[in-house]
């Protein structure tokens, strides 16, 4: 494992969260500064900030991408209580700009009276709608009326958790009714289960959000949480991130095989994941859902990962050591930053075995304990 | 064995900010992350109503990617990797359903070429290393990777010689031989030392060339060098002539001959027996290298210790030893010879990583050997490989545990996904998971649709690759992703193109309006041949039916079959198949016709004309349209002309209505 390139965000303020895009070619990054970025890959294999705006009045919390059948979309949300959708456009009137792009303003979703802490589009088949959370508890499904214009969103449902939330993650089985798990960082244990699971489904010949489920078993603050890819697999995987990492399967319960909906959850918890008893903020699937990757308050980054016996196990840790790249170098040369990184990452991951013949000396990362 | 519970291995990332706002990671496609410093932790003491610090950031924020498992993207070892997959694709076809007899030559063959795919790399990095162009670094990177991918090699040989090659009655010796040849060079290496200098010598180095040759049991090498030594000195008492002839004597093992065991056996000790008289003779007692040698030949266990630093290892030890000892040794019973040659090199607590391996594998542990192997390669493309050839062999199903094929499916899953941060490698991906059954369909999916598709040639190529899936999902989307980006860039015609591969009637529905828009601002189509050539495709959305069927009115008009086209004209008027903002526009076309000779329409086409000009007149003036964007936007004079069009086409149909009355009086 190698650092391959560090380089300066354009930011005057911490980065909160950055996102991939679909195809791990473009990033939007935002940060307390108020602005939002875009960065992309170029073809000289570096990455350019393309764009930065700011139009939020508040620190920018997240931001992510809409799939790329609705085109180039981000959604940002704010602490000034707003989310915001953009899109790019591909200026064409102005012959001096052509080939050459701008984000614009499409739609504000400004319902919330509180900060809004996470933002999520659909999956992709679901088509183009988007749920916000926010502080005051409050989660909101809104969708767009016509995918080739995104200056309309209409509000579709509106649902009080009761709780503060945090954080949301999209179910994103195609095979099953849409799910979403919200999670709340109320830090009292009495006010209950910090996960709750909302299904949308036909009941009383209406098609709406219930509560399918409250994780009780989670009652301290939940920072953030992320699905896995279904693969196939006839139950859900959700992780957690509160005073460690949980890994919980959900299990839909059906009265027969013919009903879609399911009837309740059959809640599992296969792995919890200690992180020397630290909060967890973020945790971060890969793109098949096997390896997990949390952030802790110790610092760490740590990458977890299920054998074929589902056995969880970290298997590489990640750490920022506080020291500072001269600022006479903005763009710190690149090759010399590599080796330095790889005789670092030599001295530490040369694994503890004596024969030369498996001497990891490139730095490179070792296998996995199987 | 629990042997390689190791630390978790910590990767710092100098970053200023991350000591005091710790890290977060985000996925990129592949084994490729993303860190920066600021964890969310801000958003939950704002909103708990913390208070707000202000910023004490150092330095800019950081974006830091990290990536591991590349060393197979690196140019020579894609090479290894294109090779190795084509002769996984083609062992795939040799199920464990075919007969024993027809499947183990080919599975033989198979386990060859990859380790002839994996010298061949050895070599070409090793070539690379030599290079004098190339940095410290990456000549020590290639060094290092062909001594990995060496003893990757030396593992797998002695997998194939004990899973894969076995011969009937277990007999292995004469290929553990083989074995120790093909991997362990140093004799050659002396050997021709010895004799290319220019002052040949009998010294130290020329008997270790052959010891070495003996103990490797290669006579007929070291028979060759031991003549040079007869030939340069008198051999007054025959001595020499006398040792080459035990070594030529001695019976070798094939399980290719028509001998039998027990037969070589009599045979082998009878010369053990001639071996051991000329010690007790002390034939070669001048010389003393002779006498070690014959001490060798006669398996004298004292001398093996003796010579165990020039053995090397336990392993190279135990060949030797069943060699002189018990060349009829069986596969089986290899593991208990082998413990006895450990103890010579110091125990079980001196074994390294790589004597684990070779251990497990003579305990026909092949769950042990992946295990092992796995967690000690940098890699997974040895034991993703062997696995998947040892299951072929139905070794890995035979085990007591009942996981072998999960195994063998996690592992492949694992080396795919080291390749797909790779731009170029994804057919090689492809390739893999379509031999995982569990799990290969799903990570396929998930992962053909984030190629990124920087040209159509290449989304051509990953739609084929999708079709012959029958992933539709994924080809759908796909065609919707392309379809939107052509829109994007002002391709409207490629744009439609995409849109009717991926079947989105709403996406049509756009494209459609965008063309007639395009047609009513500039008076013309582009993509011509596209739009004509529609076919069944146009039947996606109405709006595209329209627009198709509106061509082929310019078309039949053009050819100057005017009924032809007049008749299609008002069909796609009363069908409602326009949209009301393109009435006018036809409403126009009609014009030229009721200004013809020959008359078009007859009374009651007139009525129904005049039927949908009343109609569109009434449209004009509703709150709907008044309301509209295209009624707001409408400037002083396009209204003018509006109402003058309007205005002739009253008079027109009116003036059409009267000729088609009179003309049909008279007919009838």
């Amino acid at each position: 494992m190698f650092v391959a390139k560090s380089i300066a965000a354009q930011h005057k303020d911490l980065i909160h969260d950055v996102a991939y895009d679909f195809y791990g070619r473009r990033i939007a990054t935002c940060s307390t500064d108020q602005s939002v970025q875009v960065w992309d890959l170029g073809e000289d294999g570096e990455w350019h900030c393309t764009s930065a705006w700011k139009h939020h009045s508040g620190s920018v919390w997240r931001v992510t991408w809409a799939h790329p059948e609705f085109g180039q979309v981000l959604a940002s949300c704010s602490f000034d209580r707003t989310a915001v959708i953009w899109e790019e456009i591909v200026g064409e009137s102005n012959p001096n700009e052509k080939g050459q792009s701008h984000w614009i303003k499409r739609g504000a979703l400004v319902d919330s009276r509180t900060s809004v802490t996470d933002v999520k589009f659909s999956p992709r088949h679901l088509g183009l709608q988007l749920a916000t959370c926010s502080a005051d508890g409050v989660v909101r499904f809104y969708e767009a009326s016509d995918v080739t214009n995104l200056a309309t969103w209409s509000s579709q449902e509106e649902i009080q958790t009761k709780l503060n939330c945090s954080c949301l993650s999209w179910n994103p089985s195609r095979v099953h009714p849409p799910m979403i798990a919200v999670g709340s960082d109320d830090s009292s244990p009495s006010s209950g289960g910090k996960v709750q699971i909302y299904e949308y489904k036909e009941n009383e010949r209406k098609k709406k959000w219930h509560k399918t489920e409250t994780l009780m078993s989670i009652t301290e603050a939940v920072h953030d949480l992320a699905f896995a890819p279904n693969l196939g697999r006839s139950y859900h995987v959700i992780a957690v991130a509160t005073k460690d990492v949980r890994i919980l399967t959900l299990k839909p319960l059906r009265r027969d095989a013919t009903t879609m909906g399911s009837i309740g959850l059959d809640i599992k918890q296969p792995a919890q994941l200690d992180h020397n008893n630290q909060q967890v903020w973020r945790v971060s699937w890969n793109v098949t859902g096997t390896i997990l990757a949390s952030s802790s308050d110790d610092g760490h980054v740590r990458l977890w990962k299920a054998n074929y016996l589902d056995n969880w196990k970290c298997f590489q840790e990640l750490k920022g050591d506080g020291t500072a790249i001269p600022m006479s170098m903005p763009n710190f040369n690149r090759e010399q930053q590599q080796q330095q990184q790889q005789a670092a990452g030599n001295a530490r991951l040369n694994p503890a075995i004596q024969d030369s013949m498996f001497d990891g000396r490139s730095g490179r990362y070792h296998a996995w304990n199987l | 064995m629990a042997a390689y519970e190791r630390e978790i291995p910590l990767l710092v990332i100098p970053d200023a900010d991350a000591a005091t706002n710790c890290l977060s990671s985000v996925w990129g496609l592949g084994h490729k992350l993303l860190l920066h410093a600021g964890i969310g932790k801000r958003i939950y003491e704002h909103t708990q109503g913390k208070g707000y610090e202000a910023p004490i950031l150092q330095s800019p924020p950081r974006l830091h990617w990290v990536q591991w498992q590349t060393d197979m993207h690196k140019p020579i070892a894609r090479k290894l990797v294109t090779q190795s997959h084509d002769v996984f694709v083609a062992l795939q076809k040799h199920g464990p359903e075919s007969s024993d007899s027809v499947r183990k030559p080919q599975l033989v063959k198979y386990s060859r070429h990859y380790r002839a795919f994996m010298g061949e790399c050895v070599q070409d990095l090793r070539k690379a290393a030599a290079d004098p162009n190339v940095s410290r670094e990456e000549c020590e990177s290639y060094t290092a990777q062909s001594e990995l991918l060496q003893t990757m090699g030396l593992i797998w040989s002695l997998c194939e010689i004990l899973f894969v090659e076995t011969l009937p009655g277990g007999v292995v010796l004469q290929q553990l031989q083989d074995w120790l040849k093909l991997h362990f060079t140093e004799g050659d290496r002396l050997a021709r030392e010895v004799l290319q200098s220019e002052d040949f010598q009998f010294n130290e180095v020329y008997w270790k060339a052959i010891y070495i040759y003996v103990m490797q049991g290669r006579l007929a090498e070291a028979r060759h060098l031991l003549s040079t030594h007869a030939q340069q000195e008198q051999d007054t008492l025959n001595t020499f002539a006398r040792m080459d002839k035990l070594m030529r004597d001695m019976p070798v093992f094939s399980a290719l001959s028509r001998q039998s065991l027990a037969e070589f056996d009599l045979r082998w000790r009878h010369w053990q027996d001639q071996c051991a008289q000329c010690l007790e003779d002390s034939a070669f007692i001048s010389y003393h290298h002779l006498h070690t040698i014959c001490r060798i030949l006669s398996g004298d266990q004292s001398v093996f210790s003796e010579l165990s630093d020039m053995l090397g290892s336990w392993y190279q030890m135990l060949v030797t030893k069943l060699l002189y000892s018990n060349p009829t040794v069986r596969a089986l019973d290899l593991q208990y010879h082998a413990k006895a040659c450990i103890d010579e090199f110091g125990g079980s607590s001196r074994m390294s990583a790589l004597d684990n391996i070779l251990m497990a594998a003579f305990e026909f542990d092949v769950h042990q050997v992946i295990k092992a192997s796995s967690a000690t390669m940098s890699n997974w493309w040895f034991v993703a490989h062997l696995a998947d050839l040892l299951h072929h062999c139905g070794k890995l199903d035979s085990h007591q545990l009942n996981f072998g094929s999960n195994l063998r499916e996690f592992l492949l899953l694992e080396y795919a996904s080291t390749l797909m941060s790779h731009d170029s490698l994804w057919q090689v991906v492809a390739g893999y998971l379509d031999h995982c059954p569990q799990f290969g369909r799903h990570y396929l999916e998930l992962f053909i649709e984030r190629i990124p598709l920087q040209s159509e040639r290449k989304a051509m190529k990953v739609l084929r690759v999708c079709e012959e899936r029958e992933m539709t999902e994924q080809v759908r989307s796909i065609c919707k992703v392309l379809g939107m980006r052509s829109l994007q860039q002002g391709r409207l015609g490629s744009a439609l193109s995409w849109c009717i591969r991926s079947k989105d009637a709403a996406f049509a529905t756009v494209l459609s309006d965008r063309f007639l828009s395009e047609y009513s601002l500039g008076g013309g189509f582009s993509n011509l041949d596209l739009i004509d050539n529609l076919g069944a495709a146009m039947l996606l959305s109405d709006r595209l039916t329209f627009l198709g069927k509106y061509r082929e009115f310019h078309k039949l008009y053009e050819r100057g079959e005017f009924q032809e086209a007049a008749g299609l004209l008002l069909s796609l008027l009363t069908a409602k198949l326009a949209p009301k903002s393109f009435w006018l526009i036809l409403l126009t076309d009609v014009l030229p016709l009721l200004e013809l000779e020959e008359l078009i329409f007859r009374s009651q086409q007139t009525y129904e004309l005049l039927h949908c000009l009343n109609e569109l007149t009434q449209w004009y003036s509703s709150k709907d349209y008044l309301r509209s964007d295209a009624a707001k936007r409408k400037t002083k004079g396009q209204q003018e002309l509006e109402t003058e069009k309007l205005e002739l086409l009253k008079l027109g149909l009116a003036r059409n209505l009267a000729r088609a009355v009179q003309e049909e009086v008279i007919i009838s």
